[in-house]
């Protein structure tokens, strides 16, 4: 009864979703750990450290789409929040170093000691425990959504106005977070990681259980905004898309509902930048840059706005060819490509790769239905919908 | 102050402006509970305007809006309180939500909290299909239950409208030209309809279309460059010379 209600919920494009991230779970880490080099079948530590971040980027998509999608709030700043997570968990990975660093502070990271800081200072502080750590990885990402969303939905920001105040947003982080009086390491960030929980991050095990609990987390976040955009809540939410005013006019405190749906994404962004963090070694003020977000905003674009599914695939399908594009003699023309696809999903596939995959089926099943029909001989079965009665 | 006192709705005075353009120019008018009314009036009279006042998209600049008895001011809140206070609203262009089903839209629309957190996982996930055909029911929508809304025709559009309306159980009904691009057929179904809705709830229809609001068959208040100049049965109101000029435009 619930797991048939569960099904129901993630419907099928969600289940094949979620098989291929379990079998992703599965075969990744056992050809690289299992396999030998040299087997066609063995994954190399770079492709299992590269996947692991297309992951990240995948969670991050679906946190997005959960608000452009469904919501219609066009965030161009959702990079703040996944950096924020990023660093929440950068800090950690930092008081984690210890004596092993350059200058062997017990407490203080590095860059403090180079810098002349006597003392931790008090955002550092509890950042050696995990837990906490983890909670700020939600908790910070959460808080600001908290507070710009209110002070902006509450006034009633919407459109494009809301878009460049997002931009601003992660623009004044960025800068910010570039000064080295901020103390989070200034234009170097946080790097030379040693360990997360006592195991080696560098190691070639930590590397595999990281990239499975990314699966898990990616498929967990994709859960839990399927049943969001499932609930009648989410229904709230695309009537709030497609006609704000009308359902405030339904008694509807709009700026309620859109301000609970942006810091869960912002919390789900959080979370995709902490496990983005120990796989890629580093996390610097570059996260923040505005290119991100908007960047994020064409994975989902791509993969089919209001999908959840689609903004996954769509964050993979592009991180894969800007992986591709930017090593090798096509580098300098990255940009291009991103662009030139942009531009492509907007004139030919304004539904994305998912709307693309649905209008060929929806045309080969219409294909079937139509040859059944003459097949049988049945000829067109004119089927009208009741016109207006006049009552009594 | 007996009038205020039993009237669901009670505008005294009340005058609006646009940068510089007056609006509403000092209206005034009483509902009294379980009324329908008809407001007619040519282009700019000022109905849309009033229509905005009561439900707190726009606020007026100087008078009283009153609700339920006098005992509320409306001014005081916004469009989702007013919504909550029992007013209702259809509006001119029917807008409905049209990537939602016809079933979700009066899902959405039934009286109920309306938290968030009922919407996730509240009292608004177990309304059943029984109550929400009830209202389907009533305005003949019971075969497009399934279909999405954007799907319906103009006039069946207008009357999921009505059907949302309904839903939200208000005490007061504002309709904002219920009948504007419907067919003949279809506009006589809507007058039987809001006949219907008028027994057990207050009314205010605006209209263009004469022959609609003679078969509603109710009071009429014409307003004219934001304030009132006719009240009456239909026959006073078009019959009155000074409605006659301004319809007319000599």
């Amino acid at each position: 009864m619930l797991t048939a209600r569960f099904f129901r919920m993630i419907e099928g494009r969600g289940l094949v979703f979620l098989g291929i991230m379990a079998l992703v779970a599965l075969l990744v880490p056992l050809c690289n750990l299992y396999v030998p080099p040299g087997n066609p079948f063995h994954v190399s530590n770079g492709t299992v450290v590269l996947l692991g971040k297309y992951l990240c980027y995948a969670m991050f998509a679906v946190a997005l789409d959960l608000v452009w999608g469904y919501c219609g709030i066009l965030s161009l700043g959702h990079g703040a929040f996944f950096a924020l997570g990023g660093y929440a968990m950068g800090m950690y990975l930092m008081r984690q170093i210890g004596t092993r660093g350059v200058y062997a502070h017990p407490v203080l990271p590095d860059f403090m000691v180079f810098l002349n800081y006597k003392d931790l200072p008090l955002t550092w502080w509890g950042f050696q425990h995990f837990p906490y750590a983890m909670l700020m990885v939600v908790l910070v990402p959460g808080l600001l959504a908290f507070v710009f969303g209110w002070l902006a939905f509450r006034s009633r920001v919407t459109g494009v106005y809301l878009s460049i105040m997002t931009q601003a947003l992660t623009y004044a982080l960025w800068l910010s977070f570039f000064r080295n009086d901020m103390g989070f390491g200034g234009n170097n960030g946080l790097t030379d990681f040693k360990d997360i929980l006592g195991f080696n991050v560098q190691a070639q095990g930590t590397r595999a259980g990281l990239f499975i609990i990314t699966c898990m987390a990616l498929a967990l976040t994709f859960i839990i905004a399927r049943m969001i955009v499932a609930s009648t809540y989410g229904k709230v939410l695309v009537a709030i898309r497609d006609g704000e005013s009308r359902t405030r006019f339904l008694g509807y405190r709009v700026e309620h509902h859109k301000l609970l749906v942006w810091v869960v994404s912002a919390m789900m962004a959080g979370v995709a930048g902490a496990l983005y963090v120990p796989q890629v070694g580093i996390i610097n003020p570059s996260e923040f840059h505005p290119a991100n977000s908007i960047e994020a905003v064409v994975w989902v674009a791509l993969g089919g706005r209001g999908t959840l599914v689609g903004a996954a695939l769509g964050a993979v399908v592009v991180n894969w060819l800007k992986t591709v594009f930017t090593t090798g003699w096509l580098a300098p023309y990255w940009l291009f490509a991103l662009g030139g696809l942009f531009v492509l999903v907007t004139l030919a596939m304004p539904k994305g790769l998912i709307g693309v995959w649905e209008d060929v089926r929806a045309r080969l099943a219409n294909r079937k239905a139509i040859a059944d029909a003459k097949a049988s001989g049945a000829g067109s079965s004119d089927v009208r919908s009741p016109g207006p009665q006049v009552p009594r | 102050m007996s009038a205020v006192t039993q009237s669901i709705l009670y505008l005294d005075g009340v005058s609006v402006a646009f940068d510089g353009f007056k609006a509403l120019r000092s209206l005034s008018l009483t509902l009294q509970p379980g009324e329908m009314r008809a407001i007619i009036g040519p282009n700019g009279a000022g109905k849309t305007t009033m229509m905005d006042v009561i439900t707190g998209k726009t606020k007026a600049d100087e008078g009283d809006v009153l609700f339920d008895k006098g005992t509320i001011d409306l001014s005081r809140y916004d469009e989702a309180a007013i919504a909550e206070l029992g007013i209702g609203r259809k509006f001119q262009k029917p807008t409905v939500f049209e990537s939602h089903t016809v079933a979700d839209n009066v899902l959405l629309a039934l009286k109920g909290d309306r938290s968030p957190f009922s919407a996730l996982f509240g009292a608004r996930n177990r309304i059943t299909g029984e109550i929400i055909d009830r209202y389907l029911a009533i305005v003949r929508l019971l075969d497009h239950r399934t279909r999405l809304a954007g799907a319906l025709s103009h006039g069946q559009k207008q009357w999921l409208e009505i059907a949302m309306l309904l839903a939200q159980d208000p005490k007061l009904l504002l309709i904002d030209e219920p009948v504007a691009g419907m067919t003949d057929a279809e506009t006589d179904v809507t007058a039987e309809l809001l006949k219907d809705i008028a027994r057990d709830h207050s009314v205010v229809v605006v209209e263009h279309d004469m022959g609609f609001v003679r078969a509603l068959g109710c009071r009429v208040t014409c307003l004219h460059e934001g304030s009132v100049l006719a009240e009456g049965s239909i026959d006073a109101v078009a019959g009155n010379e000074r409605v006659i000029e301004v319809y007319l435009g000599r």
